[in-house]
């Protein structure tokens, strides 16, 4: 009895506590998690430390003048210098609102296609082109915009200037209408529509089967359906999907860069062939830049990198907020 | 004895024949009226009869539903004929595209330019000289170290979004969301002032590789947490209650149970960046020789090719050049797209 009595293993310690291997693996993936943290942080960090002296030279007019020039003497130091990114902050906003206003509808319209119309294979085939064309480089559509579609684009422009000329924005100083912000807003649509297209399919179809059934038992037409049932369920996340659009289209270079005419001047009238973006600037003055020009462009960047990130953080806030209140 | 009349079933609801005939017509005659409205009327070539007809045929259908049936049916068929429209040019662009790339491209595409580099040639010889090699491996080469930086970042923060689940979970999220706006311009700008300025002093492949990581950790990361999210968790518990640690379920249950969604991840990361022009213009200093050194030298890339034979050349050769390159770029985003898709069955995104 008594050896037996000694064979019984001593009870296991029950615990919560993972395990040695489970604490390390713990670890790992936790440090790996925050590497999107970590990597963003570097980001600011770095084009500060770059770009800080130049901001705090320039001050405030940084963002405000819009002139870019740097004054050498003859020993190659900086006499003098102005240096703002003000003309391409227009040039951002102004092209990619273009983008939006242009994009949004037509995306908006094609995901309510593709959500309530097509069907079957029709829908499938639709579904993976679209997602296909999200996936194409931004070369593609530069240069596809500059050979291609500007000869179209710029007689859309001039029509627009003959019959509603008398706005100011759609008013030319001369007649130049290639190139011209205009058209690189309608490229940078043409880029956007997918992103929009797919995110907005995928909050249309997140709508509450029942209350769309519940709209059709009460006699509601599709549209009928669609205004009182899928449109207050998924504007917040529409909207979101906007705005990472017009994220995508503040930070585009290659397509704005190949598209657009990068003249450094404020220019607010949009059909005329002159403008440019922050990110088309950095890589249009990069190749030429000395030394105190390149911190300059570092500063720029960090602007361009906290308005995307603005951007997109509220973008992904109403994305989140409304897009999947009814899974 | 009385027969049960058994009612015929049928589909009130379905198109009739007529219906369709009625519709038919109208749209033909919706052709015809915009045929003779682009004849007798400023509007001016296929631009002008495309938006002629769309209204024209707008107005016919609701005037047939508004006799047909009341306003709100015609106002119905207007939301549809508007659906149409907005589907009709999301896919203009994307079929446009294609056929321009394929019609440029194809003259600019040689078996010999697969062996050769653009070392002694400028980009206005004939096709025949002169190559892409340098392209291709340095694209390679740049896209795999991309790869072998950005996978074990982006699969652990997948893990850690959806095994660990810690209090982090959600601001994890929306910086990877945040990340994946970054414009590929401020991160070749980032490598440039952390590690070109500072370290290396010297433009290469790596620098191409750190950059382009950048861009590839957010799109892998997502992707591959959407595929984590796919494996039931009975495998989880199924594998906890067998008495395995948490490390033993996900190395053996739970990432084997993914491997075809973890390849889709890689495939749409690569299919991300391969185009990326931007920050490799910045960093990876666009060389036009054969260069299978990534830590040192300039390395050429297939963007590269095609921007330096668009912008510098000028010749109807560079421009074929420039087309075919844009070809072989845009034959890889169709193959990785039908590999994920082939692989995944699912959207893809």
């Amino acid at each position: 009895m008594e050896n037996q009595s000694a064979a019984i293993p001593a009870p296991r310690e029950i615990t919560t506590k993972p395990r040695r291997s489970d604490q390390v693996f713990r670890g790992i993936v936790t440090l790996g998690g925050m590497a999107s943290l970590v990597i963003l942080g570097l980001i600011a960090f770095f084009l500060s430390i770059k770009g800080f002296h130049i901001l705090s030279e320039e001050k405030f007019s940084f963002i405000t003048e819009s002139r870019w020039e740097v004054l050498t003497d003859e020993n190659g130091d900086i006499a003098d210098s102005t240096l703002g990114i003000g003309a391409m902050l227009v040039g951002t906003f102004l092209s990619a609102l273009i983008a939006i206003s242009v994009g949004v509808p037509i995306a908006v319209l094609s995901a309510l296609y593709l959500t309530f119309y097509a069907r079957g294979a029709v829908k499938k085939i639709l579904i993976s082109l679209i997602d296909l064309m999200a996936a194409f480089p931004s070369l593609l559509y530069g240069f596809w915009g500059f050979f291609v579609f500007m000869a179209s684009a710029e007689y859309w422009a001039k029509l627009l200037n003959k019959y509603l000329g008398f706005l100011p924005f759609f008013d030319v100083p001369a007649p130049i209408f290639e190139r011209s912000p205009f058209i690189a807003g309608l490229v940078l649509a043409i880029m956007i529509i997918p992103i929009v297209t797919s995110i907005s399919r995928e909050i249309f179809d997140q709508t509450p089967l029942d209350r769309i059934q519940a709209a059709y038992a009460l006699g509601a037409s599709k549209l009928a359906m669609i205004r009182a049932v899928v449109i207050p369920y998924g504007r917040g996340g529409v909207v979101g999907g906007a705005m990472l659009g017009l994220g995508r289209a503040m930070g585009e270079t290659v397509a704005v860069y190949t598209v657009l005419n990068v003249v450094y001047q404020i220019n607010w009238q949009v059909l005329f062939g002159a403008g440019g973006n922050v990110a088309s600037l950095i890589l249009l003055k990069f190749g030429e830049a000395g030394p105190y020009e390149v911190d300059a462009l570092m500063a720029a960047g960090l602007i361009l990198f906290i308005l995307t990130l603005i951007v997109n953080a509220l973008a992904d806030l109403l994305i989140n907020r409304f897009g999947s209140k009814g899974k | 004895m009385t027969t049960q009349v058994i009612p015929k079933p049928s589909k009130p609801w379905e198109v009739t024949v007529k219906q369709r005939a009625a519709t038919g017509s109208l749209i033909a005659l919706a052709v015809v009226l915009a045929g003779v409205s682009v004849k007798f009327s400023g509007l001016n070539g296929k631009l002008g009869f495309a938006v002629s007809f769309f209204f024209i045929a707008t107005g016919l259908i609701f005037i047939q539903q508004l006799r047909l049936r009341d306003l709100q049916a015609a106002k119905d068929a207007l939301l549809s004929s508007f659906a149409m429209l907005g589907i009709v040019l999301t896919l203009i662009p994307i079929v446009s595209i294609v056929s321009t790339v394929v019609i440029k491209g194809y003259k600019g595409i040689h078996p010999s330019l697969l062996f050769k580099d653009m070392a002694l040639n400028s980009v206005n010889d004939p096709i025949t000289e002169g190559g892409l090699l340098h392209a291709l491996v340095g694209t390679s080469i740049m896209v795999f170290g991309a790869l072998i930086i950005s996978f074990p970042i982006g699969v652990l923060t997948a893990l850690y979004l959806t095994e660990i689940r810690g209090k982090l979970a959600r601001p994890i999220k929306f910086l990877v969301q945040a990340m994946s706006g970054v414009p590929s311009i401020v991160a070749g700008l980032f490598i440039l002032s952390s590690l070109v300025y500072p370290v290396t002093k010297e433009l290469s492949g790596l620098m191409g590789s750190f950059a382009l990581s950048i861009l590839m950790i957010p799109t892998i990361a997502r992707t591959a947490e959407e595929m984590l999210r796919l494996i039931p968790s009975d495998l989880r518990e199924a594998g906890v209650a067998l008495g395995a640690t948490q490390w033993r379920t996900v190395s053996g249950v739970v990432l084997p149970a993914a491997k075809s969604g973890l390849v889709t991840a890689i495939i749409l990361g690569v299919a991300r960046i391969i185009g990326e022009t931007a920050p490799l213009l910045l960093v990876s200093g666009g060389g036009d020789a054969l260069n299978m050194n990534p830590t040192s030298g300039a390395m050429g890339s297939l963007p590269y090719y095609i921007w330096k034979s668009f912008l510098t050349g000028g010749t109807e050769e560079a421009f074929a050049r420039a087309w075919g390159g844009m070809l072989v770029l845009l034959a890889f985003i169709f193959i990785l797209f039908g590999l994920a898709r082939f692989l995944s069955g699912r959207k893809v995104g």
